[in-house]
C-alpha cells in the first residue's frame, strides 16, 4: 500500500537521524583514545576491585616503575584477602579507626572522616583492605602524593603493618558493621563529606537542622562554609552538589566513573569510593529519589496514558471507516 | 440594517447564525472547505501540528505557574519545584520538553512534503512563505524555551548563539551586549528571553497559524498528483451524493476523521517518548545548573538547529556567518527559485527528484555532522563538503527546473 511506503520512508529518516544524533553522536562525543589514538573502552568491572584498571593505566601513561609498584601493592592485597581474618581480634584494631571515625563532624585533613557504620554493607572487601594498606593507592589518588603516609587518612599505614591485623579488622567491618543500610546512610557514609545535596537539604555538615531564629541559621550556614572551604582545600574544587546528577549523567558515566573517577575524568581529584556493587545501588537508589523522584510515577502512569491514546486511536480508526464509507 | 428575529433563543442555531454568521463560517470553514481525496497521511502533519502547538501551550502554562525567571532561581524553580514538589509537574515538563522537540520533526515532514509536491508553487506561495514564517518563529520559541531552565546548555549555547550577532569581522561588540543586556547572559538576558518566550513570539506564532490557514483557504491543498481540481464541479458532484465520483471531501468531518486517526497514532508515539525515551529532548547536560566559569566541553544546539549550525563551522569566521545567513532565508525564496510551471509529484520531474533527495540526504549528514566533534579530521571534511554541497544545490535547482519538460496536463 502506497501510505505505507510512505510511511516506511518517513520512519527510516527518522530513525537515522536519531541514530546519528543520540547514540552515534554520543558515542564519538565521549569516547577516549589513549597516546596512539586507540579508543579506551571504558567498561564497569563489576565493582570488584583487583588492581587491574590501575595496571592498565599505568601502562598507557608508559610509566614502568609505576606498573611495578601497583602491580606489588595489588598483588599484597590479593594475598591479605586469602587470609582467614578473625573478626574478634579485628574488634580490637577497629578502635584504632575509631580515633578517628569517631562521629564528632572534626574535619581531618580536608574532610570530616565518615561514619562507619554500614562499612561491610557498602565498601567491597578488598578495597578495605587496600585502604588500610595505603588508602592514598586504594583510592587511585596516589599521584597527588610525593608520600601516600600524607593522605589524610595515611597514617593508617603505621597502624596496621601486619597483613593478619589487616584481615581481622576488615573480617569485623564485615561481619559487624554490615547491617540493613538505608539508601541515605549509604550515601551519607559515602560521598556526603563532599558532596552536598541541596534538594535534600544536606551539606557536608550532614542535614540542616530546622532553626527557630535566623541568627543560627547564619551561624550554620558560616560553618557551612568553613567546611566547603576546607573541602576545597583538599580537592583543588569544591564538588558538585549531586542533587540532579542522576538526570545529569548517564548510567553508564555513573557506574564506570564511581567505580574508577580517573576512566573517565583523567586527572581528577575525586577519590575511588571503593563501593560495592550493592553498595552503589543503594546511593543510586538515593540519587534517583532526591533527583528523579517522578521515575516511580513515569513508570506507574506512563501504562495508562498509551493504553488511552490506543484505544483513542482504535475509535479514531472505525470513526474514520465510517466517515469514508463509499467514497473510494 | 440585518433583520434580527425577535423570537430566535438566545445562543441558538438561528440566533448566533443572525449575529455571527454561523452557518456561513461553519460552511466556509468546515462543511463546505474542499479537501482533495487523492491525499495520504502526510496531509495530516499540518494537524498534528496544530494539536502539538496546542499541547505545547497548555503543558506551556501549567508550567509558568511556577517558574521563575530569575538567574538564581530559575533552575531550582524547574528541577525542584516542579519536578518534585508540584503534583505532575515532571509530566507537564516532560511533555512541554519533548513537544518542542517533536514539533520540529513533523515541521521538517511537513516541509519536505510541501517540496516533494511541489505545494509551494504557483497560487500556494503564500502557504509557503507564511509556513516559513512559522519555521522562524518557533526556532525564536524553542531558543528562547531552551534559555529558561538556566541549565549549562542554556547558558553556553546562548552565548554562543548570541556571539553571532557580533558580525564576525564586523565586531559589533555592542550589538551582543545590547541583545543579551549585559556583557554575558545574566538575569537581565534571562528576563527578557522569558518574555519574549512567553507573550511575545506565541502571539507571532498564533497570528501566523490564522495567516497559514488563510492562505490556505483560496488555493486549497494540493494532492498527490498535483493535479487542478475544478472544485466547483467537485463541490457540485459531492452534495449531490456523488461521493465516490467527486474528487473531494469536506474537511469536516471526512478529512477530519481521518487526522484525528493520524493524530491517535501520533501521540502514541509521542507519550512513549514523554515517559520512556526523553534524553533526546532534555539534554542530561542541561541538569547541571549554569556556570559561566565553566565551558562544557561540547557545545551544541539541539538537534533541529543541527544543520544550520555545520553550515556555520567548517568555514572561517566571515565567510561561515554568511553561509549560515543564507541558510537561515533560502527556503524562503524557493517558490521563486523553482522555475519550472509543473505542479506535481518529485517522482514526475525528472531531475528534480534526484535534487529532493540529494538535499534530504545532505541535511541530514549536516545535521550528523553539526553534533560530531569537528576535532576528527574526517568528520570535519564530511561537515564542509555537505555543507559546501547545500549551498550549491540552489543555483543548481535554478538551472534544472529551468530545464525541465512540462509535463502535459491529462497526461
Ligand atoms: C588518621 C585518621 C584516620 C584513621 C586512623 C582511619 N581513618 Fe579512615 N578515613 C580518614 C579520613 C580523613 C577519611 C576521608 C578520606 C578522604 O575522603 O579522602 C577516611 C576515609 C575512610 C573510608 C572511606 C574511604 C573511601 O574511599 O570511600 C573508609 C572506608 C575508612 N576511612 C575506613 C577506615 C578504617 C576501617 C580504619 C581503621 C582500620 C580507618 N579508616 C582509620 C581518617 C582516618
Ligand atoms: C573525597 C571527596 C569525594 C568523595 C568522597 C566523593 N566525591 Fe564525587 N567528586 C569529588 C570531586 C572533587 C569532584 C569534582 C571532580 C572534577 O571535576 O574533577 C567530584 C565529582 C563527582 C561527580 C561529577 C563528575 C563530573 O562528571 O563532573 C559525580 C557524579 C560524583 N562526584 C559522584 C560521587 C558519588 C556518587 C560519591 C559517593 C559514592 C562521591 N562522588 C564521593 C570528590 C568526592
Ligand atoms: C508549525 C506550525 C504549522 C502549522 C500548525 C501548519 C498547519 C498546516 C495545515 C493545517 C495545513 C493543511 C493540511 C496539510 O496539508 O497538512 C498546512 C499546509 C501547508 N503548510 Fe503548514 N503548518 C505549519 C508550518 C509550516 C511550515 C514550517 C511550512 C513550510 C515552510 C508549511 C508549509 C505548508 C504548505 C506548503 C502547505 C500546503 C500543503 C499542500 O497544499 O499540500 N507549513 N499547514
Amino acid at each position: 500500500m502506497r501510505e505505507l511506503k510512505i510511511l516506511a520512508v518517513v520512519v527510516f529518516f527518522s530513525l537515522l537521524t536519531y541514530y546519528l544524533v543520540e547514540p552515534y553522536a554520543h558515542h564519538e562525543m565521549h569516547k577516549k583514545v589513549d597516546a596512539d589514538g586507540n579508543e579506551i573502552k571504558i567498561e564497569s568491572r563489576g565493582f570488584v576491585y583487583d588492581g587491574a584498571a590501575d595496571v592498565e593505566e599505568a601502562e598507557r601513561a608508559g610509566d614502568k616503575e609505576l606498573v611495578a609498584k601497583k602491580k606489588a601493592f595489588w598483588s599484597d592485597v590479593k594475598k591479605i584477602s586469602k587470609l582467614k581474618g578473625n573478626a574478634t581480634a579485628g574488634e580490637a584494631g577497629f578502635g584504632m579507626c575509631m580515633g578517628c571515625h569517631n562521629g564528632a563532624n572534626m574535619n581531618m585533613g580536608g574532610v570530616i572522616p565518615p561514619s562507619l557504620d554500614h562499612a561491610g554493607a557498602i565498601y567491597e572487601k578488598d578495597y578495605l583492605i587496600a585502604l588500610i594498606k595505603d588508602p592514598a593507592m586504594a583510592s587511585n589518588v596516589d599521584h597527588k602524593y610525593a608520600d601516600t603516609m600524607t593522605h589524610p587518612m595515611g597514617s593508617i599505614k603505621t597502624m596496621f603493618t601486619d597483613d593478619q591485623s589487616i584481615a581481622d579488622v576488615v573480617a569485623y567491618l564485615m561481619t559487624k558493621k554490615a547491617g540493613e543500610v538505608t539508601p541515605k546512610e549509604a550515601f551519607s557514609e559515602a560521598c556526603m563529606r563532599c558532596h552536598a545535596m541541596r534538594y535534600a537539604k544536606t551539606t557536608q555538615l550532614g542535614d540542616t537542622p530546622k532553626f527557630k531564629h535566623e541568627k543560627d541559621a547564619l551561624a550554620h550556614k558560616i560553618k557551612v562554609i568553613e567546611e566547603q572551604d576546607m573541602v576545597k582545600a583538599y580537592m583543588g574544587k569544591l564538588p558538585p552538589d549531586l542533587s540532579m546528577i542522576i538526570r545529569a549523567r548517564g548510567a553508564h558515566f555513573m557506574e564506570t566513573f564511581i567505580e574508577n573517577p580517573q576512566t573517565q575524568l583523567p586527572g581528577t581529584s575525586m577519590p575511588r569510593v571503593g563501593l560495592s556493587h550493592e553498595g552503589y545501588e543503594k546511593v543510586k537508589e538515593y540519587l534517583t529519589e532526591i533527583g528523579d523522584p517522578s521515575k516511580k510515577h513515569r513508570e506507574e502512569v506512563g501504562p495508562w496514558v498509551i493504553l488511552f491514546f490506543i484505544i483513542f486511536t482504535i475509535l479514531a480508526y472505525l470513526w474514520k471507516k465510517e466517515k469514508w464509507r463509499g467514497h473510494h | 440594517m440585518a433583520h434580527f428575529d425577535e423570537n430566535a433563543k438566545p445562543f441558538s442555531n438561528k440566533w448566533l447564525d443572525e449575529r455571527i454568521g454561523l452557518n456561513t463560517l461553519m460552511r466556509v470553514l468546515n462543511t463546505e472547505y474542499w479537501i482533495p481525496k487523492n491525499i495520504n497521511f502526510l496531509w495530516a502533519m499540518g494537524m498534528v501540528l496544530a494539536a502539538t502547538f496546542g499541547i505545547l501551550l497548555v503543558s506551556g502554562i501549567f508550567l509558568l505557574m511556577y517558574y521563575k525567571p530569575d538567574a538564581n532561581l530559575a533552575f531550582d524553580s524547574i528541577n525542584y519545584t516542579i519536578m518534585s514538589e508540584v503534583g505532575y509537574g515532571w509530566l507537564w515538563r516532560h511533555i512541554h520538553g519533548v513537544g518542542a522537540s517533536i514539533v520540529f520533526l513533523i515541521i521538517y515532514i511537513h516541509m519536505f512534503t510541501g517540496i516533494y509536491y511541489g505545494s509551494y508553487k504557483r497560487g500556494r506561495e503564500l502557504i509557503w512563505l507564511s509556513g516559513m514564517g512559522l519555521f522562524v518563529a518557533f526556532s525564536a520559541e524553542a531558543f528562547s524555551g531552551y534559555m529558561l531552565p538556566w541549565g549549562q546548555m542554556s547558558y553556553w549555547a546562548g552565548m554562543v548563539i548570541t556571539e553571532l550577532f557580533a558580525g564576525g569581522s564586523l565586531e559589533a561588540v555592542g550589538l551582543v551586549e545590547w541583545i543579551r543586556g549585559d556583557y554575558v547572559p545574566g538575569d537581565a538576558y534571562l528576563t527578557r528571553f522569558f518574555m519574549l518566550h512567553v507573550l511575545l513570539i506565541p502571539l507571532v506564532i498564533i497570528g501566523l497559524i490564522v495567516l497559514h490557514f488563510g492562505t490556505l483557504r483560496l488555493p486549497h491543498v494540493n494532492n498527490q498528483e498535483g493535479e487542478e481540481i475544478d472544485y466547483e464541479e467537485a463541490a457540485k458532484l459531492y452534495k449531490e451524493g456523488n461521493v465516490k465520483e467527486s474528487k473531494v471531501i469536506p474537511f469536516s468531518p471526512v478529512f477530519l476523521s481521518k487526522d484525528l486517526f493520524v493524530m491517535g497514532v501520533y501521540f502514541i508515539l509521542f507519550f512513549y517518548l514523554v515517559f520512556y525515551h526523553f534524553d533526546f529532548a532534555m539534554d542530561p547536560v542541561n541538569f547541571d545548573p549554569a556556570d559561566g566559569l565553566k565551558t562544557p566541553a561540547h557545545i551544541y544546539p539541539e538537534w533541529y538547529f543541527l544543520w544550520s549550525y555545520e553550515i556555520l563551522r567548517p568555514f572561517s569566521k566571515d565567510i561561515g556567518l554568511i553561509a549560515f545567513a543564507f541558510a537561515q532565508v533560502v527556503f524562503f525564496l524557493l517558490p521563486f527559485m523553482d522555475r519550472s510551471p509543473n505542479v506535481a509529484p518529485a517522482h514526475k520531474r525528472g531531475l528534480f527528484q534526484i535534487w529532493f533527495w540529494v538535499l534530504l540526504v545532505d541535511m541530514i549528514i549536516l545535521t550528523a555532522m553539526g553534533k560530531l566533534p569537528p576535532t576528527d579530521p574526517t568528520f570535519a571534511f564530511v561537515g564542509l563538503v555537505s555543507a559546501v554541497l547545500f549551498l550549491l544545490m540552489w543555483p543548481i535547482l535554478i538551472i534544472i527546473t529551468k530545464f525541465e519538460k512540462k509535463i502535459e496536463k491529462g497526461a
